[in-house]
């Protein structure tokens, strides 16, 4: 098997056509995702392939359309429901926040939703405060959606299809940043049929000296940091990259703090109530004895996203905040 | 369809609405004694609009509510055992006691539920509609609101989506002139509700919900012609509740005159009498009739009393799904990429 090299788009481009391919029950609905070819490209060529049927371009209705999506799995089929960025999944919070996950619940586990909500999410580029909502931190907050965040191009591919053949409703937090980011993939179906398993960290980077637990686009963030903390300072850094935020991966998470003793969350949304607190949590209740220094988070600031170019810099979660925080916890 | 067998269908109109009311009495007279929790809405006076759509349409089709549900549960034919177990909390509620008085669920008789904020459901009902159309059913979905649901936005989103795929949905404004406390003419500019349909391009008409032909009738010819050609339509239905909001409402926003007004003319007495002038009903079978849902109620109680609670182990049970590795997927075709029920 030969693996390619392949844009994170191109990653998810693959799975949607897979995953349309595979099943008559699955489609894709959202704004611009059919004749424009996605806001994004991401839809790019599904509608010439698989027809108006399944890949439908739908109003500027967040609420409505998600909600017809939830109505649709109660009754069996498998939709993909494309938001040109979960900051505009905002509008339809009700329907992903309300009734995907609790209808299996409200029903007494008659009925459940099989939905996939997907698109970009988080911090992007000079989009100002509206539009780059790191939104996984609200979405954590509720019991029977998962969650997860691809930062590589095979991982995109994969967890998109195995949310696509989940039975709860997935959340698909893709990093706008990484779209045109390259990486090795497998070949495509009917070659290989590439599913990376929800709930499932990988190690990015072995190390010994501290982890690095980072998703999403502090995964990329973290391997430099790493780098350049090897190269100056000689200091082995084990980068975790999460995938998934829900099911958390604790196994894999307090495995490596066991073996480091020293840990740097690198998160993509705000701090407060962000994921970086519940893995502070989680660390301090399971190995307390096990740390050597207080866990240190890298996060937003806690300010709306301003526009300007420099404030979003010193705003964002960035390599060298990364880097001098790994110092701090080690003392170098 | 001869004599005996409309007798028997006209006696059932009757019998049902009989049946919500008398079940819904007494869930108030235990919601009273505290027996039970959480809001409780009721639905008396009300009773036609359920039972004459159920009876109008097929038991294929799928019927969505909000929290208003126990009429709608009742008329699609979940039994009151189950009806009452589910607002005690018990183990053999329609919901396993789960979901509770807003949140009434049958997939065995498509009740899509029970939903509880105001609107959020409308979306749904679109997207079962969607469903029938994707897969080339004739199903009919009905979905009914209150009148303090039009104004808010998945109403608008819902209906304009239903509207421009041509979606074979019957949206029911079961318009009870009260959002709350709140009348309808004080929530919306329009004079007339049945006006909202004309935005979504949708055939619109009011309905007597006071009469339960009417509505059977009403809704078996809309669903006759979306069968033939799927296309949403809006009724306004007309109709009262008698009771509060919720159990917790003294209904201070009417007076007392309205009430009795509008008391005069009760969809169950109204039917009643008629039947009983038409010759299909005598006196003595309106008292058996009525002394047996009661009997049933009474019992429903003593059902949902003895009843097991939800056992402790199961609080995680129905959060997530387990994958489904049964699951058979049907590869696509060449043809169905043809196709294009939603004329995007």
């Amino acid at each position: 098997m030969t693996l390619r090299e392949i844009t994170y788009r191109q990653a998810l481009n693959e799975a949607l056509a897979e995953e349309l391919e595979r099943d008559q029950n699955v489609f894709l609905m959202g704004e611009e995702v059919a004749q424009y070819n996605g806001a994004y490209k991401i839809s790019q060529g599904l509608l010439e392939r698989f027809g108006p049927k399944r890949v439908i371009d739908a109003p500027i209705a967040e609420a409505g359309f998600a909600g017809i999506g939830i109505g649709a799995a109660m009754v069996g089929l498998r939709p993909i429901v494309e938001f040109m960025t979960f900051s505009f999944s905002l509008v339809a919070f009700d329907q992903v926040a309300n009734n995907a996950p609790n209808i299996m619940t409200m029903s007494g586990g008659q009925f459940h939703a099989p939905i996939v909500f997907r698109g970009p999410n988080g911090p992007a580029h000079q989009l100002g405060a509206t539009h780059m909502h790191a939104t996984e931190c609200l979405y954590a907050n509720f019991p029977g959606l998962k969650i997860v965040v691809p930062a590589t191009p095979r991982d995109a591919k994969g967890l998109l299809k195995s949310a696509v053949r989940d039975e709860a409703p997935v959340l698909v937090l893709e990093v706008e940043m990484l779209y045109a980011f390259k990486g090795m993939v497998e070949p495509p179906m009917p070659e290989f049929d590439l599913l990376v398993p929800i709930g499932k960290a990988s190690v990015a980077r072995e190390g010994s000296d501290v982890t690095i637990l980072s998703y999403g686009r502090t995964v990329p963030m973290a391997l430099h940091a790493a780098e350049q903390i090897e190269k100056e300072h000689g200091i082995h850094a084990e980068v975790i990259d999460l995938r998934s935020i829900k099911p958390l991966d604790l196994e894999t998470i307090l495995n490596s703090v066991t073996k480091t003793h020293r840990v740097v969350v690198a998160e993509q949304d705000r701090p407060f109530c962000g994921i970086g607190a519940e893995l502070t949590f989680q660390i301090q209740q399971h190995i307390f004895d096990e740390l050597d220094a207080p866990v240190a988070r890298v996060a937003q600031e806690e300010v709306a996203v301003p526009y300007n170019e420099a404030l979003e810099h010193a705003m964002l979660p960035n390599e060298e905040k990364i880097v001098a925080a790994v110092r701090a916890t080690c003392g170098v | 369809m001869d004599k005996s067998q409309k007798k028997r269908s006209e006696l059932k109109l009757l019998y049902d609405m009989l049946a919500i009311r008398r079940f819904e009495e007494k869930a108030q007279q235990q919601y009273q004694m505290q027996k039970i929790g959480g809001f409780l809405h009721l639905y008396i006076g009300q009773e036609a609009v359920a039972v004459g759509s159920v009876a109008g349409c097929r038991p294929e089709d799928y019927l969505i509510t909000a929290y208003r549900d126990h009429g709608h549960a009742l008329a699609r034919g979940m039994g009151m055992n189950e009806c009452m177990a589910e607002i005690f909390g018990k183990a053999t509620g329609c919901s396993k006691g789960l979901g509770g008085s807003m949140h009434y669920f049958d997939k065995k008789n498509n009740m899509m539920g029970g939903h509880a904020i105001v609107g959020g459901h409308i979306p749904l009902a679109a997207g079962l509609g969607f469903a029938s159309k994707y897969r080339g059913e004739d199903r009919v979905t009905l979905c009914y609101m209150g009148d303090g649901a039009i104004n808010i936005g998945s109403f608008h989103e819902a209906l304009n989506m239903a509207g421009l795929w041509k979606l074979p949905v019957i949206f029911v404004c079961e318009n009870n002139q009260f959002a709350m406390g709140t009348a309808a003419g004080r929530s919306n500019p329009l004079k007339e509700i049945v006006d909202r349909g004309a935005g979504y391009a949708m055939p619109s008409l009011v309905m007597d919900g006071m009469d339960v032909r009417a509505v059977r009738d009403t809704i078996g010819d809309v669903c006759a012609k979306i069968r033939k050609s799927p296309e949403p339509y809006w009724i306004e239905c007309r109709t009262y509740r008698y009771r509060g909001h919720s159990m917790s409402d003294p209904a201070t926003y009417r007076t007392k005159e309205e009430l009795e007004k509008h008391k005069k003319d009760d969809p169950i007495t109204n039917f009643s009498t008629t039947l009983l002038k038409e010759g299909v009903l005598t006196e003595e079978e309106y008292k058996k009739m009525d002394a047996e849902v009661k009997a049933l109620a009474a019992e429903s109680v003593a059902f949902a009393e003895s009843s097991p609670e939800p056992p402790l182990e199961d609080l995680h049970k129905y959060t997530l799904p387990p994958l489904n590795p049964d699951y058979q997927p049907v590869a696509t075709t060449p043809e169905i990429a043809k196709q294009n029920p939603f004329n995007c």
